[in-house]
């Protein structure tokens, strides 16, 4: 089966579960930002629940599809059409050979999810079918799908049209946002008090957000402890012997606007961090559109894993309801 | 020095061996980044040496952050017993230093530098205390260095010159970074050189290029089949400075699958080297030509 490009919207790629196990070698693990959207769009579909889907930014793609497919759309709200006719999301669609997909305005959130039972076959790179843009690997010919591709779709098994998620199942993108954070990495290169500032102030999410990471806006500038400059470090009070970057990892060049790094990260660098989000939260900030008010809450690692707990809880619930 | 340890959320282990640069510093890195790999510790699932630190991604479902940390202070104490010895290769780069395409992106990007009225090579040459870009260039090939770091992007080498910190390298990055780097550049920022996998931003002074390529995701380059990233954390690269005629003549070789890099295994011992450092670095520099 055969879907063809009609208008791929902004940046549109083909995306997993990832690729673990390269991030040594500078090759980030990458995948679906919001993984939860991404693993209920394929069990809708009677997918594993880590085939390879679009991941679609701010702007969902048009496409066509050669022969009768089963589809389903979950992450952002955005209005879903077949046809021109309006569809619900996080549920199991039919698409009839010859018919078309396409999307209304953004309304909720930043990334939809769409799975077509089967898969998007492409072929793995390095374990994956994960687009990583930056090194040209993965994905649709390592890059962001275009005008007149057409994507390979492999052999579906079993689905049921209609088939839904609870609403209670899914996780809505909230505004204002709040994101979970461990401190600790390089935190005590900040001034206490200033450390303090960054967790009261409100911040906003700036325009230079995608897969490699988010940038924020509107806290007060952070303080740094004096220093002697280390051997290899660099002169700016934020700078480090370059290390490597946890997934998460909340940087702030020259203390003035934070990054989290999401899972295109670079995989070091020679800015200090001051914590990093916790792993149950990396997938909200996917779904964060540029201005979301956000605030940055302090967590220890109790927290952080009872979070974790809670959340492969919320998963195992979905694979039932949708088993 | 003792390590320093920390959380980097509920998945990651930071480890800082020191906060100041040395090949000391990236011994304990490399070498406690290959015991960690032998111990085979159920739940890691990954493990990245950087230069004077390195991180371990583990998963709390397996192993509980506060055991990953036991059994990683544990393989602390043992290396710092163990030899400092380490198996690895070393790598001849050819390097065609004041090649024409670093010299036209420095030139688009000269009001980002610090001295816009020289090359990036005569400001590196007259900030080291160097005579010139001969002397520059003669110190940059002359001794080999450690990649003590491969990442920020796919493939990316960062090196650490082995000699001793009075004869390190230092330039600055560029004010602002530029948006546009060739391919396969050869980059010098704070003590660590690098050479750029791919083309795109960066701030890293230019000093020339490889006709080498080092990351090839299509893997079509011959030696590059098996795997499309060239560097591991731990090489020993030695750079040779070649002319226009040699540089084209590799490329072409390269296109046609003839390519094949000059590299040979060692043991790199770190108190042979300490005792004398020049003459352990011309013993390496032989044993690439088959010494």
């Amino acid at each position: 089966m055969v879907v063809s490009v009609i208008n791929p919207g902004l940046a549109t790629t083909v995306q997993d579960l990832g690729r673990p196990g390269y991030f040594h070698l500078g090759i980030p693990v990458g995948g679906a930002l919001d993984r939860m959207a991404l693993r209920a769009a394929n069990l809708l579909v009677g997918n594993d629940e880590g085939a390879a889907c679009l991941e679609a930014v701010f702007m969902g793609p048009e496409l066509e599809f050669r022969d009768d497919a089963t589809i389903a759309v979950t992450g952002a709200e955005m209005p879903i059409r077949i046809d021109g006719v309006e569809q619900p999301s996080w549920t199991a669609l039919k698409v009839r050979a010859g018919g078309r997909l396409s999307f209304g305005f953004l309304k909720k959130g930043a990334r939809i999810y769409v799975a077509i039972a089967g898969g998007i076959d492409v072929p793995e790179a390095l374990g994956s079918r994960s687009t990583y843009v930056i090194g040209a690997l993965g994905g649709f010919k390592g890059r962001a799908i275009a005008k007149g591709d057409e994507l390979p779709v492999g052999q579906p098994g079993l689905t049921k049209e209609g088939r839904t998620l609870p609403e209670g199942l899914r996780r809505p993108s909230a505004a204002p946002a709040e994101l979970r954070v461990l401190p600790g990495l390089y935190a005590h290169r900040l001034q206490e008090e200033s450390l303090a500032g960054f967790f009261e102030d409100q911040w906003k999410v700036a325009s230079e957000a995608d897969r490699m990471g988010y940038r924020f806006k509107g806290g007060r500038p952070l303080r740094f402890v004096d220093r002697e400059p280390p051997f290899g470090a660099g002169s700016d009070p934020s700078n480090i012997v370059d290390s490597c970057y946890p997934y998460g990892s909340i940087q702030v060049p020259s203390g003035s606007e934070p990054i989290i790094l999401h899972r295109d990260a670079v995989s070091g660098g020679g800015y200090f961090m001051l914590g990093t989000v916790i792993s149950a939260d990396m997938d909200l900030i996917g779904q964060m559109q540029p201005n979301t008010p956000t605030t940055f809450v302090k967590v220890d690692m109790a927290e952080a894993l009872r979070a974790r707990a809670d959340r492969a809880e919320l998963l195992n619930r979905m694979r039932e309801a949708l088993a | 020095m003792s390590n320093r340890y920390s959380f980097g959320g509920d998945e990651h282990l930071f480890v800082e061996c020191d906060e100041s640069m040395s090949l000391e510093a990236f011994f304990k890195s490399l070498s406690m980044t290959s015991a960690i790999r032998d111990s085979r510790i159920r739940g890691v699932t990954e493990i990245c040496p950087a230069n004077a630190s390195f991180q371990i991604k583990f998963d709390p479902d397996v192993i509980k952050p506060d055991d990953i940390l036991a059994e990683i202070q544990a393989i602390e104490k043992a290396t710092t017993k163990a030899e400092p010895v380490i198996n690895t290769r070393v790598v001849e780069i050819p390097v065609f230093y004041e090649d024409p395409w670093t010299h036209e992106t420095l030139m688009r990007f000269r009001e980002r530098h610090q001295d816009p009225q020289a090359t990036d090579l005569e400001y590196a040459a007259r900030i080291n205390n160097l005579g010139g870009v001969g002397d520059f260039i003669s110190a940059h090939s002359g001794a080999p260095w450690f990649v003590s770091m491969v990442g920020f992007v796919a493939g990316l080498p960062f090196m650490y010159q082995m000699v001793d910190r009075p004869r390190q390298l230092q330039v600055p990055k560029y004010l602002r970074p530029r948006t546009d780097t060739p391919k396969l550049t050869v980059g010098h920022g704070g003590c660590f050189s690098c050479i750029y996998s791919v083309r795109g931003a960066g701030g890293y002074q230019m000093f020339g290029i490889t006709p080498m390529p080092i990351f090839d995701p299509e893997q079509k380059t011959s030696y590059l089949r098996d795997f499309m990233v060239f560097f591991r954390p731990g090489d020993i690269v030695k750079f040779r400075p070649i002319g226009r005629d040699e540089h084209d003549g590799i490329e072409g070789d390269v296109e046609a699958g003839r390519f094949v890099p000059i590299m040979r295994d060692v043991t790199f011992d770190l108190r042979e080297f300490r005792k004398d450092i020049d003459g352990y670095n011309a013993k390496l520099e032989g044993e690439v030509h088959g010494g």
